[in-house]
C-alpha cells in the first residue's frame, strides 16, 4: 500500500449521509470510504459496493463440516472400528445427526469468523490510519481521495456545502501495518472539541 | 433529514431521556474508564473467595478420589450432574436474546444482548467442570476427543450420547465466544479511540484488531452476525435437546420420557432469564444504566419467563399422565412413589420444584408485579433455585431407587467438597462477570446508536407527525433512491 493524500469531512449525523454520497459520486470524486460509528442500512448501496458473500463462504464451511463429519464417523465404525454392539448396525445413520450437525456449525462458525477478519484484516498488533477519532463515538466520517487532477479545496468548500462540520486533508497510508495504538496516536481530547453545529 | 425508519408511537422508548451518541458512548464506556466502586470491590473480592474455596474443593476431589463426594452405588453423580444441567441451561438465555431475538428483529435485545451473552459463556464455563473433574484422572479428559491414537484402532463412541454433549457444549461454547467477541469489537474500538492512559490505548488496541469502522467492514459485520445468529439458533436448541438426550435415551425408570427435548430446553430459557434479571437488575443500579435497561426491559423478560414456566408446568403435568398412561409399573411407580408422595425420602424436592417453577411465576400476569424490581429480584432468585431442584428431582429421584431395593440408598447427602464445587462455579461466575463488567462495555454501544433514533425517547417524541404522513411519501424518504 502506499501513502496517499485525503480530504476528510465530518458528519455529525447520519442524515445527510446518503445525499452526499449520491452528491460525491455525481461530481465524480473518488469516494474512498465512510467510517461510521454503527452500521447504516442502504449506505454501501449507496456507495455503490457490492454485497458481501460472506455467507456463500459460511455455506461452504457448513458443507466440509457435514461431509467431513459424516464421512469420518462412516469410515471409524464401518471400516476401522466396526464394533459389534449387541447386533446393531455399523452404519447407524440416525445417532450420528446430532454430532454431524454440531461439527456443521462449529466449521462455518469459525471459517466465517476467520473470513471475516482476513477480509476487513482485522487481528491484534494489526494498526491503521484513523481520519477521526471520534468515528467510533459520534462522526459519520467521509475520505475523499485526491488523484493528481483534483483540487483539494474545491474538494474541502465541497463538503462543506453537503453538509461537513469539519474538513481537513491528510497524507494517510491506506493499508494496515504491524503495531500498537499507544504510540504515535493522538490521545481522545473530550468533548471540548465538539464541532460547531 | 432523511428519515431512516419509524416505530410506532405505542411502544414506549427502549433508551429513556434525551440522548445524543457521544452521550450513549459516555454513559456505557464510563464505567470502564472510572476507578470500581466499593461495590464492585467487595462482589469481585467474595467472588474471588467462593472461587478459591471450589479450587480447594477440586484439589481434595482430585488428589483423594471422587470419593470425596458422597456418592454411592446407584447414585454415580448427583449434585455433580445436576450442577452442569442447571449451568448448562442457563447460557440458554443469552443466546435465545443475542440470536433468536435478532431474527424476530426485536429492537429490545440491544440493552441487555452484550450482558446476556457473556453470561452465557461465563455459565457454559462453569458447567463444564463438572463432567471434566467427575472424570476424577481429569489428566486423561483429552480422550473423549476422536484422535488418532496409538492404543490399536480404538475411537470415542460417536452413538452414545455422552459424546453427542461433548461435540454440543464445545460447539456451544466455542461459538458464543465467536458470537460475542464479533459484537464486541466495535465497541473495544471506541473505548480505545476515547483512552488517555497509555496502558489502557495499548490493551484495547490489541483487542479492538484494528477495527476503523468503514462502511464495507459494517457491512460485512452485519452479514456476520446475522448468519451466526442464524446458526446459532438451532444450535442452543440441539444443546439442551443434547444434554436431555443424556437421560431420555437411558433406560431408568422416570427418564421414559419422550418431551425431555422440548422441556428441558423451555426450562433451560426460563431459569436463563431469571439468571439474566438476577445479573442485569444489579448491573444496571451499580453501573447506572437505568436509561438502558428499562422497567420495560424487564418487564419483557417478566413475560418470557411466565410463558416458559408455564410451557414447563404443562411439560411437568404430561410426564405425570404419561406415566400413568403408559402403564409401565417400573416408570409410574417412580413418579407415584419417588416424586409425588411427598413422605417419601425426597418428595419435597418435587413439591419444591412445582411451587417455584410452575406456581410462583404465575403471579406475573399482573403487570404491576411484572414492573416491580423488588418481586423481580426474587423471583429470579426462586426460580433458579427452582430449575436446580428441577434437575436434582429428574436425577436423583430416579436413580436412589433402583430394580434391586437392596442397593436403595433413601438418603443421598453431598459432603462439604461437592458443596464447595458448586460454590466454587459461582465464584467462577461472578468473578468472570465483575471482570466483564470492569473492563468491557456491558451494553453493545453501536447497536444502542443503531436504535437510538428509532427508540430513543427524544426521537420518538418528535415522531407523532410521522404518523399523519401518507405511506408512499414515508416510502420515498426511507427507501429514497440513494443509487
Amino acid at each position: 500500500m502506499a501513502v496517499k493524500k485525503f480530504v476528510v469531512g465530518c458528519f455529525d449525523d447520519e442524515g445527510p449521509l446518503f445525499d452526499a454520497v449520491k452528491k460525491v459520486r455525481k461530481s465524480g470524486y473518488k469516494l474512498h470510504d465512510v467510517y461510521t460509528p454503527f452500521p447504516i442500512h442502504g449506505l454501501d448501496k449507496a456507495m455503490g459496493l457490492r454485497d458481501t458473500s460472506i455467507h456463500t463462504a459460511g455455506f461452504l464451511y457448513a458443507i466440509f463440516g457435514t461431509t467431513s463429519m459424516l464421512s469420518f464417523m462412516t469410515w471409524v465404525f464401518t471400516k476401522d472400528f466396526p464394533l459389534n454392539v449387541g447386533g446393531k448396525p455399523h452404519f447407524a445413520l440416525p445417532a450420528w445427526i446430532p454430532i454431524t450437525f454440531e461439527f456443521t456449525v462449529l466449521c462455518a462458525c469459525v471459517g466465517m469468523v476467520i473470513t471475516f477478519c482476513y477480509l476487513c484484516q482485522l487481528a491484534p498488533f494489526v494498526k491503521k490510519h484513523h481520519f477521526h477519532l471520534r468515528a467510533t463515538d459520534d462522526l459519520f466520517v467521509m475520505v475523499i481521495e485526491c488523484t493528481p487532477k483534483t483540487n483539494e479545496s474545491e474538494v474541502s468548500s465541497f463538503l462543506t456545502s453537503i453538509g461537513a462540520k469539519e474538513v481537513n486533508v491528510q497524507n494517510a497510508e491506506t493499508g494496515w501495518w504491524l503495531g500498537t495504538y499507544d504510540k504515535d496516536q493522538k490521545l481522545f481530547e473530550g468533548q471540548s472539541e465538539t464541532v460547531s453545529a | 433529514m432523511a428519515l431512516l425508519r419509524y416505530e410506532s408511537q405505542v411502544r414506549p422508548p427502549l433508551v429513556e431521556n434525551d440522548k445524543t451518541y457521544h452521550q450513549v458512548t459516555e454513559d456505557i464506556v464510563r464505567p470502564i474508564e472510572a476507578n470500581p466502586s466499593r461495590l464492585w470491590w467487595i462482589g469481585f473480592l467474595i467472588s474471588v473467595a467462593l472461587l478459591l474455596f471450589g479450587v480447594y474443593s477440586i484439589y481434595r476431589e482430585v488428589t483423594y478420589g471422587v470419593g470425596q463426594w458422597n456418592l454411592n452405588k446407584t447414585i454415580g453423580w448427583g449434585w455433580d450432574i445436576t450442577n452442569f444441567v442447571w449451568w448448562v441451561g442457563i447460557g440458554h438465555a443469552g443466546t435465545l436474546i443475542s440470536a433468536i431475538l435478532l431474527l424476530f428483529r426485536q429492537g429490545w435485545r440491544t440493552g441487555v444482548n452484550r450482558a446476556a451473552e457473556a453470561m452465557t459463556i461465563f455459565a457454559v464455563m462453569c458447567a463444564g467442570q463438572f463432567p471434566i473433574w467427575h472424570m476424577g484422572r481429569v489428566w486423561m479428559a483429552f480422550f473423549v476427543l476422536p484422535y488418532a491414537n496409538t492404543r490399536g484402532p480404538l475411537w470415542v463412541n460417536f452413538n452414545s450420547p455422552l459424546l453427542w454433549d461433548v461435540f454440543a457444549i464445545s460447539t456451544y461454547f466455542t461459538v458464543s465466544l465467536l458470537f460475542w467477541y464479533s459484537g464486541l469489537i466495535p465497541d473495544l474500538a471506541t473505548v480505545r479511540d476515547r483512552a488517555r492512559l497509555k496502558w489502557r490505548k495499548y490493551m484495547y488496541g490489541l483487542l479492538s484488531f484494528g477495527w476503523t469502522g468503514s462502511t464495507k467492514h459494517w457491512q460485512r459485520h452485519e452479514s456476520l452476525s446475522l448468519v451466526l445468529a442464524g446458526m446459532s439458533t438451532p444450535l442452543v436448541l440441539s444443546v439442551h435437546t443434547v444434554v436431555s438426550f443424556d437421560f431420555a435415551t437411558s433406560v431408568v425408570p422416570g427418564w421414559h420420557t419422550t418431551i425431555f427435548p422440548p422441556y428441558f430446553v423451555a426450562g433451560a430459557i426460563f431459569s436463563g432469564f431469571a439468571m439474566v434479571q438476577t445479573l442485569l437488575l444489579i448491573s444496571r443500579k451499580v453501573l447506572n444504566l437505568e436509561e438502558y435497561i428499562t422497567i420495560e426491559h424487564i418487564e419483557v423478560m417478566n413475560k418470557v419467563i411466565v410463558l416458559t414456566g408455564s410451557i414447563v408446568g404443562v411439560a411437568y403435568l404430561t410426564e405425570l399422565f404419561i406415566s400413568w398412561y403408559g402403564q409401565n409399573p417400573n416408570e409410574g411407580w417412580a413418579f407415584a412413589q419417588n416424586r409425588l408422595n411427598l413422605f417419601s425420602p425426597y418428595g419435597w424436592s418435587y413439591w419444591l420444584m412445582m411451587g417455584c417453577n410452575v406456581i410462583s411465576p404465575q403471579i406475573f400476569w399482573f403487570r404491576k408485579l411484572r414492573r416491580n424490581l423488588v418481586v423481580t429480584f426474587f423471583m429470579s432468585v426462586i426460580v433458579n433455585i427452582g430449575m436446580w431442584f428441577e434437575r436434582f428431582v429428574i436425577i436423583v429421584t430416579s436413580i436412589y431407587r433402583d430394580y434391586l431395593p437392596s442397593s436403595w440408598s433413601t438418603y443421598y447427602r453431598p459432603t462439604i467438597w461437592e458443596i464447595g464445587f458448586y460454590l466454587g462455579t459461582f465464584g467462577l461466575f461472578f468473578t468472570c462477570y465483575f471482570l466483564f463488567s470492569k473492563f468491557f462495555p456491558v451494553i453493545a454501544v453501536a447497536e444502542i446508536k443503531h436504535i437510538l433514533k428509532r427508540s430513543g425517547e427524544n426521537y420518538k417524541k418528535n415522531m407523532y407527525h410521522i404518523e399523519k404522513e401518507t405511506p408512499d411519501h414515508l416510502y420515498n424518504e426511507t427507501h429514497g433512491d440513494h443509487h
